[in-house]
Parts: C-alpha cells; structure tokens; sequence
C-alpha cells in the first residue's frame, strides 16, 4: 500500500515538479524574525480577499443586476434562501475587514520601513490593490442599490461632472446612461464582479512574486541602514544567518490570526447581519439621507467640512497629489533607515493620517452638517424651555417649530445641528442682532426676511431673548440704547463698569 | 540546487536560433500583421459599445408632467415624471421627481431634484419657504438660488413650456454641473 502510494507521489512529483514549486513559494527561505505578530496582516487581507471570492460567487447566483429587480433578489437572499443572510453578511463583513487589515498592512509596512530598496515594485503594486479594493468596497455598495446606493452613484456622477472638459463624457460612461438606471448598476455589476476582481487577482500574483523574489523585509533595526549597494548582499548574509523555511517555520502566527480573522467575520456576520438593503431604490421617497460605506465616510465628511470653493481640490487634486505621493514614496525615501524608531517623520504622517480619517469618520457618522428634515414636526421643544413665557415668547416658539428652525438649531441637545444649539442663545447676542441674523441670515444660515412677517420675527426673536439660564443675564448692547424690538430687553446700565458685556459664558 | 529533471535547464541548451531565416521572418511578420487587424476587429466594437453611451448620447427631450391644474399658483409641488430613455430593467428608477413652482398662469419654473452640490435630493419646506438637502445640508430659496451651504450654484432649472393645458419640460439627462438639466 505504502509503496503504491509512493509510487503515484513520485510519479506526480517527476510531472509536476512539486518539490520546486514548494521551495519556491511556500517553502521560500525567510528571516526567523519576520514571524511575527506584525507581519500577519498580508495574509489577512489576502484571506478575506478569498473569502470575498469565495460568498460572491455564490451571491451571484440569486443576484439579479436589474434595477427592476435587484431589490427583490436581495430580499429573497436576505429572507427566503436558506443562509442566504449568512452569506450576504459574510460578504460586507468580509469587505470592511479587508479594507481595515489591508490599512493596517499598509501601515505596519511603511513603520517597517519595507517600501525601500529593493521593494519599490512591491510596494506600488500594493497601492494598486489598495485601489482596486475601495473601487470593490464602493461598487459593492452599488450592488445593494437601495437609496443610499442610488444616491451614493449620483454622488459619484456629480464628481465626475464637476471634471472640467471630459465631466460630461465620464459622467455617460459611469452611467451607461443618461440617467441612474439599470444601465449604472450593470456597469457598476461588471466592475464589480468581473473587472475589479480579475486585476485584483492579477496584482495580487504579482504582489506574491515580488514578496518572494525579494524576499521578505527583516524586522529592521535601530541604526543599520539600507543601501542600494549593500543590501542585497545584507539581506542574503541574514537569510543565510537565520533565514527558515516560511512553512511550516514562520506561518503559525499568520494561521492564528487568519483563524481569528475568520471566526470575527463569520461571528459579525451571525450577530450583526449583512447591511440593509435599506429603502429601495426610489427617486420620489424623499427620506433619503445617503451616506456612503465606512471607507468612504471620511470623504463625504470632506465634502461637507471644507470651506465653499474648494471642492476642485478635494476631488481632483488631493487624490492627485495624495496617490502620485503614495506611488511615488519608495523614490522619495529609497534608502537609509528603516526602523520607525529612527523616523519620526513617518511616525507623525501615521498619527495624523489615523487622527484625520478617525475624526473625519466620525463627524460623518454623528453628520451635524445634516439638517434633521423631521425636528419641526416630530421634535416637541421640551417644557422647561417653554414655561413661565410671555404669549408673545409663546407665539415666537410655535414660530421657531413651524418654520423649521429646529432642523438646523437645536435646542437642549435636540434638533438639528447645521447651526448653532440655541438653548442659550440670548446669552451669546442681543435682541437687535438676532432680528438681523433672522432677517439677513449669513454665517451659513438663510435669511427669513421674505418669509417672515415683523410680527413673526418679533415673536420670534422675543422667544430666542428668553432662551437663557436664570442665573445668567442676556446679552446687552455694549453702546447706547437701542430700541428693542421685543420686551424683553434689560435698557443698558450708564456705568461704565457695564460697557461691552455680551454675557459670553 | 540540484534537479533530476533533463529539461530543467533546456533553455540554456537550445541550439543557435537563426533570426534572418527569410521564410521564417516573413511568417512571423504575417502573424502580427493578421493579428493585429485580428485584434481591431475585435478591439473596435468593445469599445464602440463601451462609448457608446458618449456617442450616441440622448438629448434632453420633452416630457409631460401633466396638467397644470394640479398646480396651484404661488406654491410648489413636487411632480414625477417617467425618464423618457428607460428600460424595462430600470424599474423605480424610471420615476424622477422634480419640483414645480407655479408663479401665476402660465408661469411656471422647474427645478431638478437634484442638489448643485453632489446631487442628493433637495427637498421643499413649504413655511419656511427653503429647499434643504439631507446630505451636506445645503439650502435654497424658494426661486432656487443658493441660500446657505456647499452648492456652488442655486438648482437645475428645466426648460418648460405649457402645451394644451399640460406643463411640458426639457428632461431625460441626469443635471451635474457638467450638464446642467
């Protein structure tokens, strides 16, 4: 038996030349260091990469890319196939989980300092893949087309439109169309299943080759610089030093942590869920408040944080500037030290990159530029922000719930916040100035002046002046005696103690 | 390392290749030459069909919205129009909705649905007389010029005429800043 069994294996080794192949990749030589904690999170990615493949074939076999019918199919995975959930929800966790290891990965090798010489190629293919997979992330978003995802492709035709000379054509080309239709969702379908993930397995063989023709980057250390003409060299004397088989020598964290990686996905898939479809997608439903996947969160926060104007430099030239410096660090910085000790500069960039899109995520995720469209007529001003008021502060009230100024404004917390929380607004300006902010608008807000009337502005502005502490005065002019407009107003103290008190807290 | 296998290193072992051999260089000429015609003939039509949708662009086109009677003057209502370029495929999505002001009699101003800022639906509010968007909470007057916010202009204005008592526009594009309804 054992004999036969040798002789099959042998003569399957003579044809297929296994054992070379198998010293080649899997059995390649690397530093004993490299296995570490630190160096799993490649192989992370490459996992839910195969993950990805893995549930969207399968996906793909009750997924209908019609705009008519897309929705449909969706529920039918979500409801009626039997782990059809399970599987949708292993396919968007897979995905956000790809993108997070594929950023720490990204990260630990520019620490590492693994982009230099001789792994320049390696690192731009791996900049590729880390294009290709936000293309994935957000055409995959695309495929769940529900609101978010028709508004979220109207989102990228107004980018591509605001491209001078070629907009209009693009915005055809991502289209299919003249319109967001099916067309959109079967381009955005083919890139998605067949486009994206055919250049993803190519760079990603070609990521693989470099990694083993150059060779795993050693766990650098403090002091010992890379040099283009001695590093070869160097790095042959290491893997001759303590250079191990890759299998089985230095894989077992990876296998550790790839196991984990899996249970966290298929566990986030179990008790979380896939991702919606939320509402279908219906241009006359007017609940729409699209925002885009986590990975793009940061950039939708963009849009709305930066001053007026600037929109050509946030979608044409950062991601210019940001990507050609990517593509271009390895020639930047080709050589000398490589330990992130060593290399505060590197240090700083990560922090702050992690800092930026961290905050900018979660001012996307909290949106306070987002007027909340229902605050007037479903957000009652609670009643200690009512009680013991004038008829006219009263009438002012009803004034502020009915034009709507609770979408934009809160008060105690609850409301909009476009604008200023007003819970204690008469602190911060006096009767007359809150007359002109409502009539005038400015500072971001509308003017009210054509539709209010001075009767509703005075009521209005009456019931602001009352929106202070009790142990806190309003504001008061700082210089003569103006007349107010509404009653509530303190005539301003002569003593020149008194002079400029705007009562700021 | 060592290999038991001959044709490990045959590359290295083939015998001298003669480049200038006539009949072989003139094959070789006439393979490319077939397949490079080959590969334009099937190159041409993909990307014909790629750009197409550039090429054979559609034009805005009139469509009804229906009759202005359910207009009532001085106000605005939103109002659904099929696109006019849909497929059966396209489902819901054939529905666009804009937002038609009635000034007085026949005079009417339609605005696309879509913000100025990065095209996610405005909506109107009737009191306060504004049109907000959810998304970066830009804001327009009621004769849909700029108020507050990221739109860089007021709305998409669609051309309209009025045509046997019934409110025709000038739509089937998706308005960008690039084409502007």
């Amino acid at each position: 038996m054992m004999s036969t069994l040798r002789t099959v294996a042998l003569w399957l080794e003579r044809r297929l030349h296994l054992t070379k192949l198998w010293n080649q990749t899997a059995g390649h030589p690397v530093p004993a260091s490299t296995g570490s904690w630190f160096y799993t999170f490649g192989s992370m990615t490459l996992t839910c990469f195969c993950i990805q493949i893995l549930t969207g074939i399968f996906l793909a076999m009750s997924y209908v890319p019609s705009a008519a019918e897309s929705y449909h199919s969706l529920e039918l995975l979500n409801y009626s196939i039997p782990l059809g959930w399970v599987l949708r929800g292993i396919h968007y966790w897979g995905s956000t989980c790809m993108v997070i290891v594929m950023m720490l990965h990204m990260t630990q090798v520019f620490l590492w300092g693994a982009y230099k010489y001789p792994r320049e190629l390696t690192w731009i293919s791996g900049c590729i893949l880390l294009f290709v997979t936000l293309g994935l992330a957000f055409s995959g978003q695309v495929m769940r087309f529900d609101t978010d995802a028709y508004w979220g492709v109207g989102i990228g035709a107004s980018v591509a439109g605001r491209i001078p000379i070629i907009g209009e054509a693009l915005v055809h080309i991502l289209l299919g169309g003249p319109i967001i239709g099916s067309d959109a969702l079967s381009r955005f379908f083919s890139l998605h299943v067949f486009i994206l993930p055919g250049a993803l397995l190519a760079f990603v063989s070609l990521h693989l080759r470099l990694v083993l023709g150059k060779g795993i980057n050693e766990q650098p250390k403090p002091g010992v610089l890379v040099k283009r003409e001695t590093y070869d060299k160097h790095y042959s004397e290491i893997i001759k030093r303590e250079g191990v088989p890759f299998v089985p020598a230095a894989i077992n964290k990876d296998i550790v942590a790839n196991g984990i990686l899996i249970l966290v996905i298929v566990g986030l898939a179990l008790f979380v869920g896939p991702n919606g479809p939320g509402t279908p997608a219906d241009p006359t439903i007017q609940i729409a408040d699209a925002k885009p996947d986590t990975p793009f969160l940061w950039l939708f926060a963009c849009a709305a944080l930066l001053p007026n104007g600037s929109e050509p430099w946030l979608f044409f030239v950062f991601p210019l500037v940001a990507s050609l410096l990517l593509f271009l660090l390895p020639f930047i910085t080709n050589e000398g030290e490589k330990h992130w000790r060593r290399r505060p500069v590197a240090v700083a960039i990560v922090i702050l990159s992690y800092l930026g899109i961290g905050l900018l995520t979660y001012e996307a995720i909290t949106g306070p530029w987002s007027p909340q469209m229902d605050a007037w007529s479903g957000l009652p001003i609670k009643a200690e922000y009512v009680k013991g008021r004038t008829p006219l502060e009263l009438q002012g009230a009803v004034v502020f719930q009915d034009m709507q100024c609770r979408n934009c404004h809160a008060i105690a917390g609850e409301g909009g916040h476009r604008g200023p929380d007003l819970t204690q607004v008469a602190t911060r300006m006096t009767n007359p100035q809150l007359v002109r902010q409502v009539i005038q608008g400015g500072g971001n807000m509308p003017a009210f002046g054509k539709n209010l009337s001075p009767e509703q502005t005075r009521a209005l502005v009456a019931y602001l002046c009352s929106l202070h502490p009790p142990n806190v005065p309003p504001a008061r002019e700082a210089v003569g005696v103006l007349k107010p407009i509404g009653e509530t107003q303190p005539t301003p103290s002569p003593t020149p103690g008194n002079v400029a008190v705007r009562g700021e807290k | 390392m060592a290999s038991d296998d001959p044709h490990e290193d045959s590359a290295h072992e083939m015998p001298k290749y003669d480049y200038s051999a006539t009949r072989r260089d003139f094959m070789l000429k006439l393979g490319i030459g077939i397949n490079a015609i080959a590969g334009a003939l099937v190159g041409i039509p993909i990307i014909g069909f790629f750009v197409s949708s550039i090429v054979k662009a559609n034009q805005p086109t009139w469509v009804s919205l229906g009759s202005i009677d359910q207009f009532p003057e001085n106000a605005t209502r939103m109002a659904v129009f099929l696109n006019p370029y849909r497929t059966q495929a396209d489902g819901a999505t054939a529905n666009v909705p804009c937002w038609v002001k009635r000034e007085n009699g026949e005079n009417f101003t339609v605005f696309a649905i879509n913000c100025a800022h990065l095209g996610c639906p405005v909506r109107w509010f009737e009191q306060s007389k504004l049109f907000l968007c959810p998304c970066h909470g830009g804001a327009y007057y009621e004769d849909g010029s700029r108020a507050a916010g990221p739109p860089p202009r007021g709305l998409f204005v669609y051309e309209n005429k009025v045509e046997k008592g019934e409110l025709n526009i000038k739509a089937g594009l998706l308005p960008t800043l690039a084409n502007p309804a």
